[in-house]
């Protein structure tokens, strides 16, 4: 009786929809679907299936290809794009899309009250700084221009030449006005939702699942390969993997998904794949603080760094050692060689400051975030080894500090560090997306390091239109920060992880942004006769 | 009386609770906006803050928490501020009351099931146990019950996804949208409490049984069973209520640990990450909630008790 009722109870809170055609364990619940607000790359996975900006990225290469726009011409000087929108871009609700929403959606980025931490990405364009910091006299000073209501003209500070990978970006997506102005904070839960790209929002439970549909609307809808997707936010690793092999999802894409313990078993499997990724795994010194305020004593702390037996320890993933901060598959750059392992120039190197086999070494800790939850405690076995490589190698003891992620980050950026262990993903395949971080006004830089020479290299390289000229510029740079200076340590360069059957999903590309828009991918469905349909390419 | 005094005191109760809970994940090093990319200007990352009133001194965002802030709008006509106890700082698109209203009705479900459960097994194997002191019937619901207490649910969990659902594929490995998804979360969440009750009642049951009126009773010649369920039972059974009214609250709640690992969108996850994401706001109103669940489920306890046992008088 009891158990009948409480089943009966049970039956009843429950509602069934159709299933997915695609069910993807996507990582942590998206903190925002507001592609001005979003930070996280699940949340961005998804939001560049909701709101197209004037380009996309390349399913296949990451590269900008049109998006909004059809076209578009780069004046001579690299300072002018123009755009040219599709006169069938339409929402999903019907209305065209028109060169007034993409001013209206770059300004609202543009706009403080809209609390975007991305906002920085559009103040390549003429005044937009001023713009935000409520300097600017004149709407008409800024780069922004509607030159009719398919065509759309910015104007930029300087030669961006990745400015077309910036458009690409959420923080430049193209935003429904009348929802946002009707709803406020609230516009994602408006019904209808109108979209710009190829899904709408068909549902979305928090911690529970982002449903998407199918857009017929879509100017490539021809192209969209699922009615419906599901993405999953998961917080345990195991849990994901569990799911994944009851069948329960199709595919898992989260780096932060994979069991760290079981990496060199899954690792054989044909359905777990790997591929070169633009991040790097490194740590930051304080440099404002003794003893590394000294250059010797960070170049010792770096040359006694063994990053080969590193990667070859605690990554049977074939993550790559880093000896300089730029990945070597960045677009248009080649990287300079950077500090090798040589603990006898490092010994010499820290008698040289005082420090004579690491006698007299003042105690130091090294700092390093507690692991998101449900995700595998990499920073802290890093963290063991490099005291181990340091205790070895210069007769040095520094303590580990284990943080909480928030209370971390803080002390990161207010210098309350000794050593901290940093990394860092492209938002972009372009050396700068890296190099700038280092420059004296960056946000991001959090080492207190300022080098008039190396923000010089920056600037000049920013000018520079020449790509070979402009890449000699960053390597120039990048010697310094990574040779000269040494403010901060690469270990490795990550790799990218995902795991899906291969012959019942298609449509996934592996690149080095891990780009993989929603749009193309599908299952397979198998007949008797004809072994599958046609498949499905941009 | 006595209960309607104490509801009365609930709300002043509940502020103060607010306004510790406040000070306290504000006393916490660092905000809600340290992440591992600072924007790219400082000035971007002071406009978030403002747009969030958190440049604000404390008093005054905790006046504006409450709703008792007025401004002068840019017409200069004084204007009340929305309240902003109600702005997840995490979960910018949903409300505070969002949170609630979608992953409340699932701790509820699930805890209501987990009660149901851990009383189900509890109570008899409690009762079975004290009903055959010494022998093997004992022996065996002592063992059980021990041994749930002992094994945490954490370790419980995977055990059973791993025989039911990776083995057998007879249940759900996870996730939450049919009954069948509940059975495994409802075991590895109740079991714990079911040894728990099972223990409280047998203590209870055996303490009660060497009681004057027992002795009495049984030598009016009254049966074993009806001594045993009409008059052991009745007070046995007392701290097992008082035990169940933080046992629902915490139950109610959500269990952290086992929404975790069967990724059920509960409450119990917004406990800790709103807490170790510094999400103030949520982090408050949880707290608030929670302790409003314990103030009104220990007050329907006591009024259980003077219901059960005579003898109670708050008056």
């Amino acid at each position: 009786m009891f158990c009948v009722l409480q089943g009966a109870f049970v039956c009843g809170c429950f509602h069934r929809d159709p299933p997915a055609d695609v069910t993807i364990m996507n990582g942590a619940e998206p903190e925002s679907l507001d592609p001005a607000v979003v930070t996280g790359i699940p949340e961005m996975r998804i939001t560049k299936a909701l709101f197209e900006g004037l380009t996309r990225l390349d399913a296949h290469t990451a590269r900008p290809v049109p998006g909004l726009a059809e076209r578009w011409d780069v004046s001579p000087d690299g300072r002018v794009y123009t755009f040219h929108l599709r006169t069938n871009a339409v929402w999903s609700t019907g209305d065209p899309i028109t060169s007034a929403d993409v001013v209206w959606s770059w300004l609202r980025a543009l706009n403080p009250a809209t609390a975007g931490d991305y906002a920085g990405q559009l103040f390549c364009i003429q005044g937009a700084e001023d713009y935000y910091n409520g300097k600017l006299k004149s709407r008409g000073q800024l780069g922004i221009r509607a030159v009719d209501a398919h065509t759309l003209r910015a104007d930029l500070n300087l030669p961006v030449p990745f400015f077309l990978d910036v458009c690409a970006f959420p923080a430049l997506a193209v935003v429904p006005r009348t929802a946002i102005e009707k709803y406020g904070d609230r516009w994602l839960h408006a019904e209808p939702l109108p979209t710009s790209g190829a899904f709408t929002l068909g549902d979305w439970r928090l911690n529970s699942r982002v449903r998407l549909l199918r857009n017929p609307r879509y100017w490539d809808a021809a192209h969209t390969a699922s009615g419906i997707i599901d993405l999953l936010p998961i917080g345990s690793a195991n849990t994901a993997l569990n799911l994944y092999q009851t069948g329960a999802a199709d595919i898992v894409w989260d780096k932060d998904l994979v069991p760290f313990e079981l990496l060199d078993v899954l690792m054989k499997r044909p359905d777990f794949h790997t591929f070169d990724f633009l991040g790097t795994c490194f740590f930051r010194f304080n440099t404002t603080r003794a003893p590394f305020n000294d250059p010797r004593v960070r170049r010792a702390f770096a040359l006694a760094t063994d990053r080969r037996r590193l990667v070859k320890k605690l990554f049977p993933t074939g993550e790559k050692p880093a000896f300089h901060f730029v990945p070597d598959s960045t677009a248009n750059y080649h990287p300079p060689d950077g500090l090798p392992f040589d603990p006898a120039q490092a010994r010499q190197l820290l008698a040289a400051a005082g420090f004579v086999n690491g006698k007299t070494f003042p105690g130091v800790q090294y700092a390093f975030p507690a692991a998101a939850g449900g995700a595998g405690n990499v920073q802290g076995k890093i963290a063991v080894e490099l005291q181990q490589m340091w205790r070895d190698g210069l007769g040095v003891n520094v303590e580990l500090r284990q943080i909480e992620r928030k209370i971390f980050y803080n002390a990161q950026s207010r210098l309350d560090y000794d050593l901290s262990a940093s990394s860092w993903v492209a938002d972009y395949d372009d050396p700068n997306t890296f190099l700038d971080l280092f420059t004296a006004n960056s946000g991001n830089n959090r080492t207190g390091w300022k080098n008039a020479r190396y923000d010089d290299l920056i600037r000049r390289a920013d000018l520079q239109t020449d790509t070979a000229r402009r890449a000699e510029f960053f390597r120039r740079a990048e010697e310094i920060l990574v040779n000269d200076e040494a403010p901060i340590v690469p270990l490795y360069f990550f790799e990218g992880f995902n795991y899906f059957d291969p012959e019942k999903i298609e449509g996934i590309w592996q690149n080095a942004l891990d780009e993989h828009p929603l749009q193309y991918i599908r299952k397979i469905r198998r007949r008797a006769s004809d072994g599958g349909g046609a498949p499905n390419h941009p | 009386m006595h209960f309607l005094k104490r509801l009365a005191y609930t709300p002043l109760l509940l502020l103060v609770i607010s306004l510790l809970a406040f000070l306290m994940v504000h006393a916490a090093p660092g905000g809600p906006f340290d992440r591992e990319r600072s924007p790219a200007s400082p000035e971007i990352r002071r406009q978030m803050e403002a747009a969030y009133h958190l440049d604000e001194p404390l008093w005054k965002q905790w006046l504006r928490y409450l709703g008792l802030v007025w401004e002068k709008d840019q017409a200069g006509h004084w204007r009340h501020a929305p309240a902003s106890w109600d702005i997840s700082l995490r979960y910018r698109n949903h409300s505070v009351g969002d949170i609630i209203t979608q992953a409340f009705p699932v701790s509820l479900l699930l805890g209501a099931l987990a009660f149901g459960f851990a009383m189900g097994v509890g109570l008899p194997v409690g009762f079975w146990s004290a009903a055959r002191r010494g022998g093997w019937q004992d022996q065996l619901g002592s063992f059980f019950a021990l041994f749930v207490v002992c094994v945490p649910g954490f370790a419980i969990a995977p055990v059973l996804i791993l025989i039911f659902a990776v083995k057998w594929r007879l249940l759900p490995v996870a996730l939450w949208g049919s009954p069948l998804h509940a059975i495994l979360p409802t075991l590895a969440l109740g079991l714990y409490y079911a040894g728990k009750v099972a223990r409280l009642l047998r203590e209870g049951m055996l303490s009660t049984m060497t009681a004057e009126f027992i002795t009495a009773a049984r030598a009016k010649g009254l049966s074993e069973t009806s001594l045993l369920l009409k008059h052991a039972f009745r007070l046995a059974v007392l701290p097992v209520v008082s035990y169940s009214g933080p046992l629902i609250a915490e139950l109610l709640t959500g269990s952290f640990v086992i929404e975790n690992i069967f990724q059920i969108p509960g409450l119990g996850v917004y406990f800790v990450n709103s807490s170790l994401n510094l999400d103030y706001t949520v982090t408050v109103a949880l707290a608030v909630l929670y302790a409003a669940l314990l103030i009104f489920l220990n007050l329907a306890v006591d009024f259980t008790y003077t219901l059960l046992d005579p003898r109670v008088n708050y008056e």
